[in-house]
């Protein structure tokens, strides 16, 4: 059989510019490249400047998840200035971040993917879209989806609400800095926060789980595509105390074994990158960020980070597979109707089903619900009118690096201050895992292998290529 | 899915009334599209440049009218990277169908910088017939046959961000990159990093009422009479920062803020940069009137065509 190119440039809804390069033989995907198709230049922007400024420029690397970009530069300058913010500004930032998680993938299911099972309304912008779109849910399901669709552009703005409440605006906030928060919740805002939680988190309970659990018993062929390496690492999210507890724990998952995190085993590789040659392979602390688009052979502005030599798939599904809660209620309950399958924890699900196209989706509606149960209990846990800031001050040399995880996948950031300036900046963020190419030994990003074997019998409407990136978050 | 004059009124009211812009934009939203909007909805071709998508993301923000409507009710959206139900080939030949079908008639909504440096290399934003299209060259396809231009956001107005020291992707705003192409379609600029979305949404009202009004030529001509000299709508950013601040009376009477745990007294010890930032955040506010920034911290002046270097160090007024 003959084989097709197929390239999709821009895939949409997603944050950013990508491009998907498919290989397609007999109605399946047999080579994948990846592209990401715009460079900044953050690293060289920050040098130079007073550290506190990092925490305000890196947010604009990503406006849907600003608050984990702000939470990786805050911390990271918390560790290289001997910060020891105090538990109020620990809970602070939890509620903002958690706030945002909640916001984020609400507004990644409804509308960044929604709209890959759901037909929108006949107008743009849900036209044009395939011609053969794969639409499989009966007429009454599909309007309950559009119905969602438009509640939940509502809910993610309560949502942001809650951010801003102690965030000060969003996206873009201005109440994490390094030393805790600037925002000290009192008594009132904690009120508004908790009335606006109760309209998001019953929306994920009652709306987005089901919804989600539901989709999947039309689509049960999305459980069985888009599985790639299933290596996943997560750098652990949420801390629940100031020892290092998180509320996702860190860890590793490669070739089934499970291992300990160890930032250490982080490395950039950057063969395929449009980045000098000669900075292949540094660890991130080491790291340099030197465009060179002429290089021969490179195809994206995405570096290829590696864990100890593997390509490995972060956000959600890594979050949930490392640690392995207990589901939610409704999800047991629709696993057990719907599925026919008795689940307890997550890893219940099974190692398969998750790593997929619609595993993935379940991973991150369930972590939804997680995550808005701990939102409940730092609602209750922080003492109004505690201080969230610790003073501190800038030595005029320093290092330090953070890890957090953002709503879509592993973060770190690193910095080192000579003379009280930044003089290095390291980033290493989720898409950067996912979305990366090849590495310097030839072998394909996370995204790139998970494209390998989905099918796509109809090379004019390749829509589970799509599903696939979606499902990612990129 | 047009809307009729009440239904109209009904549903901006909350964009601009009731917040202390300045009066002459209350009978605009009150009478405006109303008109405008039971034909066509006007297409829009929303680009993303070098940018963070939070300028999106704010929109969606909106409270009122809300974004539902905005969408499905105002304008025709016809081309969002981040929204729209088409990728690939497919969404960029309707971009080039649309600008066709509407040419003069069409807006082009710019969020992000453009890169100039390398041959646009630094963001490409699609491919049609295997050859790739970068931000330079889409800009240049559709800005000549635009109606008008709306930069949204700081990067998109001035550069911003991709354009800071240090940035080697020779980035520019809508304004500047059109001059340097000799292209005269008007240009509105919508700063902010991120605009608050009233801006967004309230400029788009009076532009379309204009237009309604008085035609697509002369309708412009009365929007860019609004435009203070960095191409802003002086309703919404006519006023600084630091003169309406509700801490200037901590600052005329001597009371600072030393640090972010003392919630009273003036933020300029701080590093706010109220005193060269123009907007109305201080009285507007965000996320439905929650809370802003100075309240929360410090102004960093994300409005501003100096920003971010001629803000920096943030945090720091020395």
């Amino acid at each position: 059989m003959a084989k097709t190119t197929i390239a999709i440039d821009p895939v949409t809804r997603i944050e950013g510019h990508l491009k998907a390069e498919v290989v397609v033989e007999n109605g399946k995907v047999v080579d994948a490249h990846l592209s990401g198709g715009m460079y900044r230049g953050f690293e060289q922007i920050l040098r130079g400047r007073d550290p506190r400024d990092s925490t305000q420029i890196v947010q604009r690397i990503c406006g849907v998840c600003p608050t984990s970009h702000a939470v990786a530069s805050a911390s990271a300058q918390d560790v290289a200035f001997k910060v020891k913010v105090t538990n109020a500004g620990r809970l602070t930032r939890n509620l903002i971040q958690g706030a945002n998680y909640l916001q984020s993938h609400i507004l990644h299911f409804y509308h960044l993917t929604a709209l890959d099972f759901v037909d929108g309304p006949n107008t743009a912008p849900f036209v044009p879209r395939y011609a053969q779109s794969d639409h499989r849910l009966p007429a009454e399901a599909n309007k309950v989806g559009v119905d969602q669709y438009i509640e939940a552009l509502e809910v993610r703005r309560v949502a942001h609400e809650m951010v801003a409440l102690f965030g000060g605006r969003m996206p873009h906030v201005h109440g994490i800095v390094p030393g805790g928060t600037t925002e000290m919740p009192t008594k009132a805002a904690l009120l508004e926060y908790a009335a606006r939680f109760k309209k998001v988190s019953e929306f994920v309970e009652k709306k987005y789980l089901p919804l989600v659990y539901t989709v999947g018993t039309v689509y049960p062929d999305l459980f069985k595509q888009g599985q790639g390496f299933k290596n996943c690492v997560s750098f652990g999210v949420f801390p629940l105390d100031t020892m290092g507890t998180n509320l996702l724990k860190a860890g590793a998952y490669i070739n089934g074994k499970d291992e300990p995190f160890d930032a250490s085993k982080i490395t950039e590789d950057v063969k395929y990158s449009w980045f000098k040659a000669e900075t292949s392979g540094l660890p991130f602390s080491k790291g340099r960020t030197e465009p060179d688009v002429e290089k021969s052979g490179a195809y994206s502005f995405v570096k290829a980070p590696r864990y100890n030599g593997a390509a490995v798939e972060v956000g959600p599904a890594a979050r949930m597979w490392v640690a392995n809660p207990e589901l939610s209620p409704v999800g047991k309950t629709m696993l057990k109707e719907k599925y026919g399958l008795t689940a307890n924890r997550f890893r219940d699900l099974g190692e398969d089903n998750v790593f997929s196209i619609m595993g993935r989706h379940v991973a991150r509606a369930e972590e939804a619900w997680l995550v808005a149960k701990a939102v409940e209990g730092w609602m209750k846990e922080i003492k109004p009118g505690e201080k969230t800031w610790t003073e501190f001050e800038i030595p005029s040399k320093a290092e330090g690096f953070a890890t957090t995880e953002a709503p879509r996948g592993a973060l770190i950031h690193y910095l080192s201050v000579e003379d009280k300036k930044i003089a290095n900046y390291q980033i290493v963020s989720a898409t950067l895992w996912n979305c990366c190419p090849r590495d310097d030994k030839n072998l394909r990003g996370p995204l790139e292998q998970a494209l390998i074997g989905v099918e796509v019998p109809d090379i004019a409407n390749p829509v589970n290529v799509g599903r696939l990136i979606r499902a990612f978050d990129p | 899915m047009s809307l009729n004059r009440r239904d109209f009124v009904k549903l901006c009211t909350g964009t601009v009334a009731g917040f202390g812009v300045a009066q002459m934009f209350h009978p605009a939203i009150h009478e405006a599209l109303a008109e405008t909007l039971t034909g066509q909805r006007p297409p829009v071709i929303w680009l993303q440049g070098q940018g963070c998508t939070g300028c999106s993301v704010s929109l969606l923000n909106n409270v009122n009218p809300s974004i539902a409507d905005v969408l499905l009710k105002i304008i025709s959206l016809e081309f969002h990277p981040t929204v729209m139900g088409s990728e690939g080939v497919q969404a960029i030949d309707h971009i080039r169908a649309i600008a066709k079908q509407f040419k003069g008639q069409f807006f082009v909504v710019v969020e992000g910088a453009i890169p100039l440096a390398k041959d646009g290399k630094f963001c490409i934003i699609g491919e049609a017939g295997h050859k790739e299209i970068s931000m330079v060259d889409i800009m240049k396809e559709l800005a000549p046959n635009a109606a008008a231009m709306l930069a949204i956001g700081t990067c998109a107005a001035y550069g911003g961000i991709p354009a800071a020291k240090g940035s080697e992707t020779e980035s520019l705003g809508v304004s500047a990159f059109l001059k340097s192409c000799n292209i005269a379609t008007p240009v509105v600029n919508i700063p902010g990093c991120p605009p608050q979305p009233d801006w967004i949404v309230g400029t788009l009202a009076v532009a379309l009422k204009f237009i309604n009004e008085l035609g697509m030529e002369k309708g412009l001509a009365e929007v860019v009479k609004l435009l203070d000299a960095q191409g802003r709508p002086k309703p919404f950013f006519g006023r600084n920062v630091h003169e309406n601040c509700p801490f200037l009376k901590d600052f005329d009477e001597g009371k600072f803020s030393a640090n972010f745990n003392e919630k009273e007294g003036c933020r300029y010890d701080l590093g706010c940069k109220g005193p060269a930032a123009y907007c109305d955040s201080f009285e507007r506010k965000w996320n439905g009137g929650v809370n802003w920034c100075v309240a929360n911290a410090t102004c960093i002046g994300c409005t501003e065509p100096d920003f971010p270097d001629g803000k920096s160090p943030f945090y720091a007024n020395k």
